[in-house]
């Protein structure tokens, strides 16, 4: 009969500690630097990776046939402002990108000053950071040379994306969505500012009339609704300092894994 | 631990030294990352609770799904569709109570890391512990080929496969290897910990790294290799699976011969087995 107590203890014991260190995981992931310390695990994995895979490494590409009937669209569908619908009305003619920031020679270019820079088409899979992946074709212009013209100041060290679409639930608030790429990111070669998919301008949903693309990272790095770039030295001090919308609700800055 | 001292021993027993400082490291490091790294990819699927094969998501046709429906009285049932057939799975499975609430969820509040929603903590998890299990399994890996613990004790021998027969048979009837016997794993037990160790553990790391986009770039083999990156996250969940099943039948078989004298193995390195003069 001892030995059935000695059981029954040392069942207790570990369905009890099971529950203690639950419980401990829970309250971790709810502190700030919990969370903080858990993130460590995606700073290496930016470290590892940017060691690992080539500064110009391509994303595989892929063929016509493996396109997507539907394209899935994620996040804002289509945003609410006043001032957007007024551009979609008016097919976003008057759509403008600001590129300024940490730069020698700031500017604005349009929607069609865009449409006629050298361009890139690449058929390439779309992965959400919720675990699907969806195939497409992008067409747009290179952000290297746009970002050559602006000629980034030595301190330069993040591309910052203004986005149009306000994120935030309440009517007197405004957080509209951005993010932020290494330069390393941001200047591969298969980094475009999208405003074609599959042969026809970008629709609401995936974000028109521009969207980034950055195809070595997850959906949420890939800004829609792009109307501006701006270049910074840190993202330390940009709205909740974590570097994008989604990071600052606690996702890792870096997208690559 | 006095009371994991001699409870199963029979009156000759002699203790023998059977697992080493680093093996027993090795296993209880991987026992919590394990557990950590399963509670945290199950939130994670959460996100999107359906698997697919081949390269994208073919969203009206997953491998497996669990999704929830409204029935015309307002109630929320579970529904978890493999293939064409659909099981109602209400409470564990699609739809599950947190909160006091049911709540559509694939896996349920227990089996997750945090037990609430949040896809965001759960990858800070994953990715944190996935570095540790990399960590220990290298370590255990070096270890083992340096000690000559991999080809002494775990690679099955031609004569060990000979016998594979005999060793179903017996573990059936729950007969288990006594006396100078016991000193070294049988078939069964080796061509378990080998293949764990040794193939589910590499595969569900490699399967993992397949799913990033950046790996992607570096080596595109692994897309190949896998079939696609839908393809690999569904072996990599099935990889996972496969670790619980090896969990289940290792705590069944610790429990059917002699958990107390297996778990003094496991803590203290010392095993008993029952003197063959006795």
């Amino acid at each position: 009969m001892a030995d059935t107590n000695r059981r029954n203890v040392l069942t207790r014991l570990t369905v009890g500690a099971s529950a203690a260190l639950l419980a401990g995981c829970d309250k971790i992931s709810q502190s700030a630097s919990g969370s903080d310390f858990l993130k460590k695990g995606s700073d290496l994995a930016y470290k590892a990776q940017r060691l690992f895979a080539g500064r110009d490494a391509l994303a595989p590409e892929f063929s016509k046939a493996d396109i997507a009937p539907v394209f899935r669209a994620n996040g804002t569908l289509d945003p609410a402002s006043d001032d957007y619908k007024a551009h979609a009305a008016n097919n976003f003619r008057d759509w403008r990108v600001k590129v300024g920031g940490l730069v020698e020679h700031p500017f604005e270019i349009s929607l069609a000053e865009l449409r006629a820079l050298p361009s890139r088409t690449q058929i390439t899979r779309h992965d959400c950071v919720e675990g699907w992946s969806c195939i497409g074709e992008w067409t747009g212009a290179p952000l290297r040379p746009i970002l050559a013209k602006a000629r980034p100041k030595e301190n330069a060290r993040f591309v910052l994306f203004h986005c149009a679409d306000d994120m935030s639930s309440d009517e007197n608030t405004e957080q509209f969505y951005y993010e932020t790429l290494d330069l390393v990111e941001a200047l591969h070669p298969q980094t475009i500012l999208a405003y074609d998919l599959n042969g026809k301008p970008l629709p609401v949903a995936n974000g028109a009339p521009l969207r980034l693309r950055a195809e070595r990272q997850l959906g949420y790095k890939m800004a829609k609704y792009v109307n501006g770039i701006e270049l910074v030295e840190s993202f330390a001090n940009i709205r909740g300092g974590n570097g994008g919308y989604w990071e600052d609700q606690g996702y890792t800055w870096w997208a690559g894994i | 631990m006095a009371f994991l001292s001699h409870a199963e021993d029979a009156p000759e027993t002699r203790l023998v030294y059977r697992h080493t400082l680093w093996v027993r490291i090795a296993h209880w490091v991987n026992a919590g990352v394990l557990l950590i790294m399963l509670m945290s990819g199950l939130q994670i699927f959460n996100a999107h609770p359906a698997l697919y094969w081949g390269v994208t998501s073919h969203f009206d046709k997953p491998l497996l799904s669990m999704t929830a429906i409204q029935t015309p009285t307002g109630e929320i049932r579970g529904i978890t569709q493999i293939g064409s057939a659909r099981f109602d799975t209400t409470g564990v499975f699609g739809a599950s109570e947190i909160f006091g609430q049911t709540a559509v969820r694939g896996f349920p509040a227990w089996a997750t890391l945090p037990s609430w929603r949040s896809l965001a903590s759960g990858r800070q998890w994953h990715f944190f512990f996935a570095w540790l299990f990399v960590f220990n399994g290298l370590a255990f890996a070096v270890y083992a080929f340096a000690s000559r613990h991999f080809g002494r004790d775990l690679l099955p021998k031609k004569r060990d496969l000979e016998n594979i027969g005999k060793d179903i048979i017996d573990h059936l009837h729950l007969r288990f290897p006594k006396g100078e016997e016991a000193l070294h794993y049988n078939v069964l037990q080796k061509l378990a910990y080998f293949t764990v160790i040794f193939i589910l553990g590499p595969l569900i790391v490699l399967t993992g790294l397949t799913m990033s986009p950046t790996m992607n770039s570096a080596l595109p083999e692994l897309l190949f290799i896998f079939g696609g990156r839908q393809s690999a996250r569904t072996i990599h969940f099935l990889c996972a699976f496969g670790f619980v099943i090896f969990f289940v039948v290792h705590m069944v078989m610790v429990i059917l011969s002699g958990p107390l004298n297996n778990l003094r193995a496991i803590i203290t390195g010392r095993y008993g087995i029952e003197a063959d003069n006795g």
